[in-house]
This record gives C-alpha cells, structure tokens and sequence, in this order.
C-alpha cells in the first residue's frame, strides 16, 4: 500500500508486535479504541476474548453461554483497547434480548472496530449475521476462526475471495490454539487507526419498491444527520417500524452517531 | 430544537406511509436476500476437498447420544460414573488433607495460642471458631470438587450440555416451561447462584420465572459433599465393601435425578396455577464434537471454579465457625444455646424423620451449604455429650475413620431414617443467602424472591414428614 522504511516494516510485522501485547484484564482505565466481539453462538469469541485480553472468562461448547457482555483490554503498539465480548446471536432483527444487547453496541456503543467471530467451517450460515453487521457499521473485521475444525471436515476456505467479497479484512484463526492472534491483532490495529479502509458489502433489496423506498428515506436521513454511514439501513430500520431506532431519529440521538467519532482519533498511533 | 423534531417525524410518518405501501412482505423478502446472499458468497470461497469420509462418528454418535431409547439412561450412567470417580477418588486425599490440617496443624495452632498467652475465648473463637470451620471447609470441599468440576468441564467442552438440553427438552415443554431450561439447570448442578444467571437465555419472563424458582432443585456444588457423605456413611455401608463406592454413587445419583424429577413436577405445577402462558418455542443448535483441551480444561477448571467456590465457601463458613462456637459456650442455667435451641426443636425433627441437631445445623448454615455436615457433627456431639470424641464444646472437627463418624451418629440417635430424609432434606430446602440474593437481583421482585426460597422448605419438611411415616409404618 504505502512504502515503508525497514524499521517500519519491523513494527508492523505480526511477530514483532506480538511482544507487544500486554494483557491488562480487567483493569482498565482509559483506552484508545473499542473492540466489540460480534457472531454467532458457539463460535469461539470467549476464546478470542480470553486469547486478547488474558482474562479467562468461562468458555464452553455450547450456544447461549455469554449472557451478559463481558468486557477487558489488552494493550498493542502502543494503544490501548478495550474489548467487549457480545452475546452470539444468529441475526441482528431484535427479536430477543441477546440480539438487542449486541444490535444496540454495534450501533450506539460505536465500537471502533467490530470483530465478527465467524465458524470457518458452517460459513454460509454465519454470512447471514456478517451481513447485518456490515449493514449497520462500515468498520469491522472478520475473524474467521475455527479453521482447525474446517480442516477437519474437510473445506477449504479462500479467505482472501472472502475479504473481496465482503469488503472488510479477513484473518483466518484457530483461537483455542492461539494461531492468527498475531495477524488479527493487526488486522484490528490498521482498522482501528484507519489504515485499512473497509468498503463493505451492501444487501441489494430485490423488490424496486422496496429499493426506491429505502433510497426516498435514506437521501432524507443522510439530509438530516450529514455524515452517518448507515443511512440505508436506518431507512430500513425505519421502514419496518424498529421502536428503537424510530425513537433514536426522533431525539436526535442518531445525530451523535456521527458528532461524537473525532477524526483525528483515527489518525494512525506511533508504534511503540 | 422543537423545530428539529417536527422535522424528523416527518421523516418518520413518511417511512409509516412508504410500509404501507411496500406490503407486509418486506420482512421476509429482506431475510430471503440475506440468505442469498450469504449462500451466493459461501458458495464462492468454500471448496470441499477430497471425499467425504463415509463414516461420519459425530452423527452416529449424535444420534446414540440424543436417540429416545439410548439418550436417557446414557445421560444417567455418565452421571453415575463421574460421581463414582469423584467419591472413590476424594476419600484418600481428603483424609491425607484433614490429618494435615487438623490433627497436626491444630495442635500446633493451640499451643501457639497457649505460648502467646491468648484469653481462652479468643483462642476459641479463633482457632476453634474460625481456622477449624475454614479447614473443615478446605479438606471435605477440595478434593470432591478438584475432581467433579473438571470432569464436568470436559463433558461441556467435548458438547455434551447440548445433547443433554435436546434430551431434556421435550420433557420441559410438556409440563409448559421452556427448553433452554435445561441449560440453565445444568448450570445449577454447578452452581445455583450460577444457574439463576444462567436463565438469561429465556426470553420469556414467565418461563424464566419457571426456570428461576426450580433452580434449586439442581443438586449444587455445596450439597454434593452432604450428599456424597451421608450415602457413603449409611447407605455405602450396607453394600459389600467392594461395591460400597458404586451403591454409594448410586445413591447420589438417584438423589440428583429426583431433584430433575422435582424441577418437572414444581415447573408443571407453577404453569399451571400461578405462571400460565404458552410455551415459546426456540431453536437449538447442537454444536459441534470438539475434542477437549485437557490441560486448558484441568487449570482453568481449578482456578475459576474449584479455588472461587472453595473461597466463598471459606468467606461464609468462618461467620458460621464463630456463631457455632458462640452458640456452644454461651451457658444459660447450666446448658449451652445450641442445647436449648436443639432441646426446642428435637419433637418437630423427630416428627419428620430429622432432629434438632439437623435443623439448627441447616439454620446455621444458610449462608452455605457447605458447613451443614462439620456443623451436623459437632451438634451432635454436644447434645449427646460423647466424652472423648472431638476437642471440647463448639470445636468443629472431622473423623478420619468413616466408622467414627457412624459412631457418632448412633450416639446422637441416628437412623438410616435420619440419613436418608437428610439427604432428602439437603435436596429440597431454601438456596443458600447467596442464591437468594442473585434471585432477587434477577427478578427484582420481593414477592418471586420469597416464593422461591420458601417454597423448597415447605415442600422439604412435607416430603421429610410422608417419607417418616411411610417408614415407621413399614419397619
């Protein structure tokens, strides 16, 4: 991309930055970026967590087990993180107490980065959550994990197709035995501080009603909060009758979305 | 600002009138373009290599796991077998713990006492109070647990909660309650307080209030050591020796699957009479097979569970140590308050099959139930004032020799009676302060907090009183 001195090049290798990375549990005070952990049940994002932040929050196989969002950070490169582990869901419609919680951080916590946690080796069931997360925030990640297990029955996964497909980066993991902590600490680095640039995939609605609605009231909400990079989905949002988000447009709270995200926070951190 | 909003609600109603116009099938035509999309892409980057290998071993064994005809009594016999390993594997190290703690350092700790020239009820408050209520805790509670929560931690990380979740299901949505309650009453075989948590998945609140008052019928860790000794001391016994290990799990075992008997019975009621609704329905995805990270597990397993439930225990048992004591040494007209108090309450334990010693034991022991048996102990040989056993009045302590311990029973009036409706009575009672606390601020209702702490009492001492008039009748 841009052309780098070889101390540079040095920082921003994966191996060398993992001597970077502090663990700092719970204990944390200030932080640079928000990290929040988004997939489906059963996924391994406890683990992620765990692997990021050293805490050892109780992981186990089976879905529905993190109920409540668990939060830790961890220090890379010289910035800090904070990092929330978000109930696993299936969808982002908010039709149950898990989905709200984890709809309602990705929207209005901002996170600087959202993770998405994906099963490597059940992916197409695991797009339909991406695809969600990719309609309500243009920066996020996938982490694509478990690919022990898809090895395992067999699949090969082209993560780099995948990333173009979707538009975000993608780090193919096995986080219960800590390969591609590196790579996907850097992956969350560039997209933090906004090197990496994400243009994700978009749902095209299939019906031209449906289509020239969402335009009509998008075109109006992007008039009135200049700057939100979710106009499409809140129109659609509006559009299916969302209490939530009929109520964030009608306080103008979905104004702070885009007042309270300082640009120079993006700016790219010296690496330690 | 009054003007800003005036001008977003129109954005609004325009959005109210476009819904009408689109129809009722946008929901469903915008979930059918996710998935096609999500299909479109994963068709795109996954590529099978080779062939599948023609024998798959998860789904065999998926359908031998959660088969109608094998799913059960398979569920049953790997109960019994990690109780068999947890109660023949933690007698020795148990034993080899209360030596060190109790037969030598106590001695030791006395003497230091004696040297330093502490006041006589300092010294017992301290160390015949405290130290001996928290050894106790340590040398019955360890070992026990070092083993069970591993064990369990291995079967959940293989995925093996599912499958017992799917076995349960049908049986919760029959008696009306939801099936995810299996999950948060697996999660009680660990920990109440834990389970009551748990029941966040349910997003009914009239299920969820069905899943948080049963809770307590999940046997929890604290009861497990009751559970564990009474079947070996009185039920074990009656076996041959080889077999005592296996009839006494048996026992333990039979005492866990009526507590599942009860959730049924207590959910099927609630759903009837005071929390009726529909049964929601959800989806459960059985996860996949994952081979267990052993180590991973062991260290885990022992830091955050085994050594955090030992340290609440200590936390609670020591409070429990000093009132004990207190209750022991403080004298009125001759006999200690514990005396009067188990003098007070001996006609009703006796009326259903319990004894004063019991119940004070089990008001005591609110705060944990992990003390009950140390307290049960040292109860009873103070009221039947045994000379020779134990250290003195208010003195926790433990017998190293499962006969000792049954000779301290006999002394205090015990029967195979006492032992079972004990164990039938640690099984159903009120949960343990902390339970009830994470009960209240789950719900945040006075009233579902008290129904669901006392109404395990009540149904407790009725269980106890039909079970003792059965008995007396038959022998």
């Amino acid at each position: 991309m841009t052309t780098t001195s070889a101390s540079q090049s040095c920082a921003a290798c994966p191996a060398h930055n993992l001597s970077n990375l502090k663990k700092l549990g719970v204990n944390m005070t200030s932080w640079d970026y928000v990290i929040a952990l988004a997939g489906n049940p059963n996924t391994g994002k406890s683990t992620v967590f765990n692997a990021l932040t050293g805490l050892r929050q109780h992981t186990g196989n089976w879905p529905g087990k993190t109920v409540v969002r668990a939060e830790g950070g961890f220090q890379y490169g010289g910035s800090r993180y904070k990092i929330v582990d978000l109930p696993g869901t299936y969808s982002l419609l908010s039709t149950s107490t898990d989905e709200d919680i984890a709809r309602n951080f990705i929207l209005f916590g901002q996170p600087d980065v959202t993770v998405i946690v994906l099963d490597a080796s059940r992916l197409e069931r695991n797009l339909n959550l991406t695809l969600q997360v990719l309609e309500i925030t243009d920066r996020a990640l996938i982490c694509l994990n478990l690919m022990d297990e898809s090895r395992r029955h067999q699949l090969h996964v082209n993560e780099r197709a995948l990333a173009r497909e979707l538009g975000v980066p993608v780090v193919p993991t096995s986080a219960r035995h800590g390969e591609g902590i590196p790579e996907l600490l850097q992956a969350i680095y560039e997209v933090a501080s906004g090197q990496a640039v994400c243009k994700p995939h978009r749902i095209a609605a299939r019906s031209k009603e449906l289509q020239a609605a969402i335009q009509r009231i998008a075109t109006n909400v992007e008039a009135r909060f200049p700057g939100l990079t979710n106009a499409r989905w809140v129109a659609l949002r509006l559009l299916e009758g969302d209490p939530r988000i009929i109520e964030a447009v009608r306080t103008g709270e979905l104004a702070e979305l885009v007042t309270s995200k300082p640009e120079t926070e993006a700016m790219p951190k010296a690496a330690a | 600002m009054n003007e800003a909003a005036t001008v977003n609600s129109d954005i609004l109603e325009e959005a109210a009138s476009l819904r009408w116009e689109i129809g009722d099938n946008m929901h469903d035509s915008l979930i059918e373009s996710i998935y096609e999309d999500a299909a479109k892409i994963a068709d795109k980057v996954v590529t099978k290599i080779g062939e599948k290998p023609r024998f798959n071993w998860e789904t065999t064994l998926d359908k031998l796991l959660t088969s109608r005809i094998f799913g059960f009594p398979l569920m049953v016999v790997m109960l019994t077998l990690v109780f068999w390993i947890t109660i023949s594997g933690a007698n020795v190290p148990s034993g080899m713990l209360a030596s060190v703690l109790i037969d030598q350092f106590h001695p030791m700790l006395k003497s230091l006492a004696a040297t330093v020239g502490l006041p006589w009820w300092l010294d017992g408050l301290l160390i015949d109070g405290m130290y001996l209520a928290m050894a106790w805790v340590i040398s019955v509670m360890l070992p026990p647990m070092a083993i069970f929560f591993p064990l369990f931690t291995l079967l959940e990380d293989f995925g093996y909660l599912p499958r017992v979740a799917f076995n349960l299901d049908n049986m919760f949505r029959r008696v009306g309650a939801h099936g995810k309650q299996s999950l948060s009453m697996t999660m009680g075989f660990g920990c109440n307080a834990a389970g009551v948590i748990a029941t966040r998945v349910i997003d009914s609140p009239r299920e969820r209030l069905i899943a948080i008052i049963t809770n307590n019928f999940a046997l929890c860790n604290g009861r497990w050591p009751t559970q564990i000794l009474i079947a070996t001391v009185f039920i074990g016994a009656l076996a041959p020796a080889a077999l005592s290990g296996l009839v006494s799990a048996v026992a333990v075992v039979s005492i866990a699957l009526l507590g599942i008997f009860l959730t049924f019975l207590t959910s099927w009621a609630l759903s009837r009479t005071m929390l009726k609704g529909e049964v929601s329905s959800f989806s459960l995805e059985l996860p996949p097979y994952r081979p267990p990270r052993i180590l991973q597990t062991l260290y885990t397993s022992l830091i955050d569970r085994t050594i955090i439930v030992l340290w609440r225990a200590i936390v609670f048992a020591v409070p429990s140590g000093i009132a004990i004591w207190l209750l022991s040494n403080i004298q009125i007209s001759g006999n200690s308050l514990a005396e009067h108090i188990i003098n007070f309450m001996d006609t009703f334990g006796l009326f259903i099959g319990l004894n004063g010693v019991i119940l004070l034991a089990y008001i005591l022991a609110i705060p944990a139930n992990e003390i009950v048996i140390p307290t049960i102990l040292m109860l009873t040989v103070l009221s039947a004032k045994m000379a020779g056993v134990g250290d003195g009045a208010g003195v926790m302590f433990e017998l190293d020799d499962l006969s000792a311990t049954m000779t301290v029973f006999q002394a205090g009036g015990w029967t195979l009676l006492t032992a079972v409706n004990l164990m039938l009575f640690s099984l159903i009672h009120n949960p343990c302060s902390t339970t009830i606390y994470t009960i209240y601020k789950e719900t945040g209702s006075v009233k579902w907090t008290t129904l669901a702490s006392l109404l395990p009492v009540v149904m407790g001492l009725v269980i106890c009183f039909v079970v003792a008039q059965v008995w007396r009748l038959l022998f």
